[in-house]
């Protein structure tokens, strides 16, 4: 590592010392600040992320998905349950910004407007772009009342039309008119959730379970294994179906929201579970754990104050890979209708507006969401990739 | 590798119980039971109930009797052979498995087989020529397979054969070969409509095996045994095939354990997008209207599928590896 100098690593490793003849190692004197020649493992661990490129783009990509679902209010221009049947299915506008219609230009972001056209054989009614019509947006106007952070209650929008009557559909109409962009931007919120929640929920059963099995070994460990594998080999869908299918169908929207995130961790569990015991059984070898342990600490004191440092960054990159399996799931489960239902509104309930070829041919940007997901989870599978590589800085 | 036999079979039993007691949860979930619900849809429909069968229903399944008892009927049930019966469709749950299990793993199964013929060559080829133009593909493909839901992969072919080819890719026959017998012309019919699920089905789990190939094999390449070869005046192609190849499949063998949940999963969602005359449509509708019988057992034969898929791919493993079957290795 030639970054560093090999001064006495954080997790104890003099080895490196000893390795490099050529730097001598050097007794800390309190008099000198260390801070700038000697870094943290964390800081080891930012350094090798920031190597792979993929994977802080990415980081920003999720960090914009997270802003739009904690803001989600502001950014969305439109209610997203406010029907409009004026605008069925209404095309996307694209957003223009440089106005050049008076003499010279100057910046001021429009719309196009839309005209209405009746097909002489279908007599169905098919929305036009009008470049006629200009629709013009301004920044930070007050719309429709929400509340920021479920909180607090406001009605300034980050981007919306002058006269709040006209129609700004960025991302298009669904079926009865409503916003798809804001609808869009709600959903980020549920799916993203679910999948962080979901995670969190996984994680406290498979570090309890993975650990217990881990650390005691013996018929715990063995059981668990069974168990793991067990729940590994079957088809998870069908099963979660199952699960899901079997949910009082009169619960409220809050109570299916924690009913399918449980399902979903409580079969997602076992791969963290595994990592977990992986890392307790190497760790159980360690010559710095037995030495703990022969100081007569408490099994509490040794898995906490000796073990967990030294794997809570596998323990992360194990949690963050985990997070767009969940998303996935859920979006599979409300898609099939047997998720999260109607009046919320995540990625999956909104392609389930999607499901019919027909609907799709006259308005293909219903398949938006889709867009969200791949995006989503490509980001935090790079995410996922780049902390695997980061876990262990000492790793060559 | 009889005593190897035997141990696997013993854990499938006992695997098969567990999972038949997940999926006796399952049908117990609901509130009421399964006879209270029956009434109500029948009454819903506007017929009288029969008092007689109530009654045959409620002894025969020990509606009664406690949790325990009523497992047992249930399992014993199954053993016999007899899966129960849906409320929904008026058949017994056999029948309805026996019109569409052929079809069913019919798809899966060519789906598994184009998953590997396809990975195989891919994986290879993206280790040997590491970061070459085609290797990229193989790893934007393999990311795609990875991020892209199956339902959503399926909507999107078919909105773009609607809209491009003016094709409908739902289904798996033409009206008229719907009901028809099997004939050649039927089997055309059917092959010019497979390919949709299949391509669907198997590329999520194509791009996994690919990943996994590469990375096995690019681990093997940067042995010393291959310099060696290479050393000693080894042709490069016929060395790869007849070395490293050879170690870095290992592996991939054993993944069928995980491939096969992970296809009968992805089938499962493709079916309802495509609409195909398989198993899951049914189990979707079993499940949404809770006819309990026939989703668990529809649940019951989905896991029972993977199950010995799973032990026929750790038998192979076992003939191929010595170490697996003699134990050496930390074998289940």
């Amino acid at each position: 590592m030639p970054l560093t100098t090999p001064a006495n690593s954080p997790d104890g490793r003099i080895g490196d010392v000893q390795d490099t003849p050529d730097v001598p190692a050097f007794e800390a004197d309190p008099r000198i600040d260390h801070s700038h020649g000697t870094e943290s493992q964390w800081q080891l661990i930012r350094r090798r992320f920031a190597r792979h490129r993929l994977a802080v783009v990415s980081l920003w990509v999720l960090g914009a998905f997270v802003l739009v679902a904690l803001f989600a209010g502001f950014v969305a221009p439109n209610d997203p349950g406010d029907v409009k049947a004026r605008y069925t299915y209404a095309p996307p506008q694209a957003l223009h910004f440089i106005d050049r219609s008076q003499d010279g230009w100057s910046f001021r972001p429009y719309v196009y407007g839309y005209s209405v056209e009746i097909e002489p054989e279908a007599l169905r009614r098919t929305f036009v772009i009008d470049e006629e019509k200009k629709i013009y947006l301004s920044f930070f106007k007050r719309g429709w009342e929400y509340k920021l952070f479920g909180l607090i209650p406001t009605d300034i929008h980050l981007l919306a039309p002058e006269r709040s009557r006209d129609p700004f559909y960025l991302f298009g109409a669904d079926r009865l008119g409503r916003d798809m962009f804001s609808r869009l931007v709600y959903g980020t919120q549920i799916s993203l959730s679910v999948g962080l929640v979901g995670v969190v929920m996984s994680l406290v059963l498979g570090v309890i379970i993975g650990g217990a099995a881990g650390y005691f070994g013996g018929w715990f460990d063995a059981a668990t294994q069974r168990a793991i594998e067990f729940l590994r080999s079957l088809p998870t869908i069908p099963l979660w179906m199952g699960l899901a299918a079997a949910m009082p169908s009169d619960w409220s929207p809050l109570q299916t929201y924690f009913a399918i995130t449980l399902i979903l961790s409580f079969l997602g569990w076992t791969e963290l579970a595994r990592v977990v015991r992986g890392r307790f059984l190497a760790l159980n070898g360690e010559d710095y754990v037995a030495a703990a342990r022969y100081d007569g600490c408490s099994h509490f004191r040794v898995i906490v104050r000796h073990m967990v440092p030294a794997f809570t960054s596998h323990i992360i990159t194990a949690a963050s890979l985990a997070v767009p399996a969940m998303i996935l799931a859920e979006t599979a489960l409300s898609f099939l209708g047997l998720g999260l239902q109607a009046p919320v509104i995540s990625w999956g309930v909104l392609l389930q507006e999607a499901q019919n070829i027909r609907t799709l041919a006259t308005a293909p940007w219903l398949l938006l969401p889709g867009a969200a997901i791949v995006i989503s989870v490509l980001a935090m599978n790079f995410i996922g990739d780049g902390l695997r590589d980061a876990a262990d800085p000492y790793a060559k | 590798m009889l005593s190897y036999l035997s141990r696997r079979l013993m854990t499938m039993i006992l695997t098969l119980l567990a999972l038949s007691v997940v999926v006796f949860i399952v049908i117990q979930l609901p509130p009421g039971d399964f006879v209270t619900s029956y009434i109500a849809s029948l009454s819903a429909a506007g017929e009288s109930v029969d008092q007689e069968t109530i009654n045959a229903l409620r002894d025969r399944y020990k509606l009664d009797s406690p949790v325990l008892v009523q497992y047992w009927a249930w399992i014993s049930e199954i053993l016999r052979g007899n899966f129960g019966y849906s409320f929904e469709m008026q058949l017994p749950v056999s029948e309805i498995f026996s019109q569409r299990i052929g079809i069913s793993l019919a798809v899966e199964l060519t789906a598994v087989v184009v998953m590997w013929a396809v990975s195989i060559p891919i994986g290879i080829y993206s280790a040997v020529n590491q970061y070459s133009m085609g290797d990229y593909f193989a790893t934007i493909f393999g990311f795609l397979g990875l991020a892209l839901p199956n339902f959503l992969f399926a909507l999107v072919l078919m909105y773009i054969c609607y809209n491009w080819f003016g094709v409908t890719i739902t289904g798996l026959f033409s009206p008229e070969y719907m009901n028809a017998r099997w004939s050649i012309d039927r089997f055309l019919d059917f092959a010019s409509h497979v390919w949709a699920p299949i391509l669907v089905i198997s590329t999520a789990g194509a791009a996994q095996l690919v990943r996994v190939l590469r990375a096995n094999l690019l681990d093997e390449l940067n042995k010393p045994y291959v310099l060696t070869a290479r050393a000693k005046g080894l042709p490069r192609r016929r060395l790869i095939w007849r070395y490293p190849v050879r170690v870095a499949m290992n592996p991939l063998v054993s993944t069928i354990g995980w491939v096969l949940p992970t296809v009968i999963s992805s089938s499962f969602v493709t079916a309802i997008v495509l609409n195909l005359p398989t198993l899951s449509p049914i189990l979707l509708r079993a499940l949404l209207s809770q006819d309990m019988y026939l989703a668990g057992a529809l649940i019951m034969f989905m896991g029972l599928l993977t199950l010995v898929g799973t032990l026929i791919s750790d038998l192979l493993l076992a003939w191929i590896d010595p170490r697996i079957r003699l134990g050496m290795v930390g074998a289940t």
